[in-house]
Order: C-alpha cells, then sequence, then structure tokens
C-alpha cells in the first residue's frame, strides 16, 4: 500500500510538471504572437497561422491532454491548487523575458501561491476517490 | 465587453473542467504511456460523452479568452477568471464528492488571494 501510494504521488509530480510548464509557455507564446485587434471571425482563424501562436496552440493542447491524464487519477480539487504554481512561473517569465517589474504586492502574491501550493501537495494526497484501472478496448 | 466575456470564461472553464474531471474518472487511471496505448485512450475518449463535452466547453473558454486578450492586459485577465478556483472547489466536493479537507480549502484559499495579489 505504501508502495502504491508513494508510484502515484511520483507519477502525479510528473504529469503535474508537464501541465504547468505546457501551459505558461502555451500561453506566453499566444500572447506573444496575437495580433492587436481580432474584429471578424475570419482573424481568429487567420491568428491561428501566426508561427508563435500555433507553437502556443500546441503548448496549449499538450496541455490539455496532460491535464486529463492528471485527472484520470487525481481529484480536481488537488489539480486545482497545485497546477496554479503556474501564475508564479508567469509572473517570473513576464519579469525576466518581458522585463516587467514584480513589485512588493506581486511577491506577496507569489509567497501566497507557493504556501497555497506546498499545503495542498505536500499536505494532502493526490486521490481521494478510488479508481478504477483503465478500461481496455 | 470584457466583463461578458470573464462571465462566458467562468462558465464554461467551470462546466468544462468538471465534465472532464467526472468523464476522466470513468474512463479509470491511464497507466500505460506508450504512444500506442495513448492513441487507444484517445481513441477511446473522443467517445465519451462527458470528455466531449468537457472540450467543447473548453474551446467555448479558449475563444472568448483569445477576445479577452485583444481588449485587456494578462494582469487583468488572470485574477478576473482565477473565481473559477472557487465554483470548481464547490463543485469537486459536491458534485465529484472529493473528500476536500482542511488543508485543500487552506491552499485553495491562498491561491485565490495570491493570484488576486500577482495579477491586480
Amino acid at each position: 500500500m505504501h508502495t502504491e501510494t508513494a508510484r502515484l504521488r511520483m507519477k502525479t509530480w510528473l504529469c503535474a510538471i508537464v501541465v504547468v510548464l505546457s501551459n505558461v509557455f502555451g500561453n506566453y507564446f499566444m500572447k506573444l504572437g496575437m495580433p492587436s485587434s481580432l474584429d471578424t471571425p475570419f482573424d481568429y482563424i487567420l491568428a491561428l497561422f501566426r508561427p508563435a501562436v500555433a507553437l502556443g496552440v500546441m503548448l496549449l493542447v499538450l496541455w490539455m491532454l496532460s491535464r486529463m491524464a492528471l485527472l484520470s487519477w487525481a481529484d480536481l480539487s488537488y489539480v486545482l491548487p497545485v497546477t496554479a504554481i503556474g501564475y508564479v512561473l508567469v509572473a517570473l517569465a513576464g519579469r525576466l523575458l518581458l522585463h516587467e517589474l514584480i513589485t512588493a504586492k506581486r511577491w506577496a502574491g507569489i509567497v501566497l501561491i507557493v504556501a497555497g501550493v506546498s499545503l495542498v501537495s505536500v499536505g494532502t494526497a493526490p486521490q481521494s476517490v478510488a479508481r478504477k484501472a483503465e478500461a481496455a478496448d | 465587453m470584457r466583463w461578458v466575456l470573464i462571465g462566458v470564461i467562468v462558465a464554461s472553464t467551470t462546466a468544462s473542467e468538471v465534465m472532464q474531471a467526472l468523464g476522466m474518472r470513468r474512463h479509470g487511471e491511464i497507466r500505460d504511456f506508450r504512444p500506442g496505448a495513448l492513441g487507444r485512450a484517445m481513441a477511446l475518449l473522443a467517445r465519451n460523452g462527458l470528455v466531449i463535452g468537457g472540450v467543447v466547453a473548453s474551446a467555448i473558454s479558449f475563444f472568448a479568452y483569445m477576445g479577452l486578450l485583444t481588449v485587456a492586459e494578462l494582469s487583468f485577465a488572470v485574477p478576473a477568471t482565477a473565481i473559477t478556483y472557487v465554483l470548481e472547489t464547490l463543485l469537486a466536493k459536491f458534485v465529484l464528492k472529493e473528500r476536500v479537507n482542511w488543508l485543500r480549502w487552506a491552499g485553495a484559499s491562498l491561491v485565490i488571494c495570491g493570484v488576486a495579489l500577482v495579477s491586480l
């Protein structure tokens, strides 16, 4: 039982890292490539062919699939707060890549998020409702 | 306009994630990460009504978010949509029947306050 818990926890952490990084970089490339205005539905389609937007979309598809995989064994009320560490990475990426200022208020927010993520990820198990094994074809 | 978009984003994101969580729970734990097995899992998920509903709702959320980013900064879009944390944690407890203990409530509350501070 102990090794089962450890297996699930390790798998959860690895998958959560993929979820968080694909989300952070996906959103970054989306914002980077987005034109200043989208007036017609056709503009939305055209925007998808910009290289940065296309890369962003691919990363967000990876984000969605890895997040669905994570939800196949982990609780939503675990996944939500734990993947919020992405907000911290976004703030730090804004600082490093876009040279945005991190104010005292922002640093306070970063500390709160890190505390919240630590409470849930270290203090609680990923799964409170037992799952069946994946159905075979 | 931005508040209409935020209403659409919050409603569709919440619906999407609860449906996905329920659909993936019914599918069962993914254990085999080899490409063939992942392909078979995706073929099964493409016929899972809850997952399809979740993906459709998240597509609505995605396009509304694209629209929002053209009229608002990321620093407005991110905290305004963080209300989904409250709604989804409540639904996780009452609809998905997850055991949300005080550590999870405390963690979620800290995260919500933190997200607001980071982005406002």
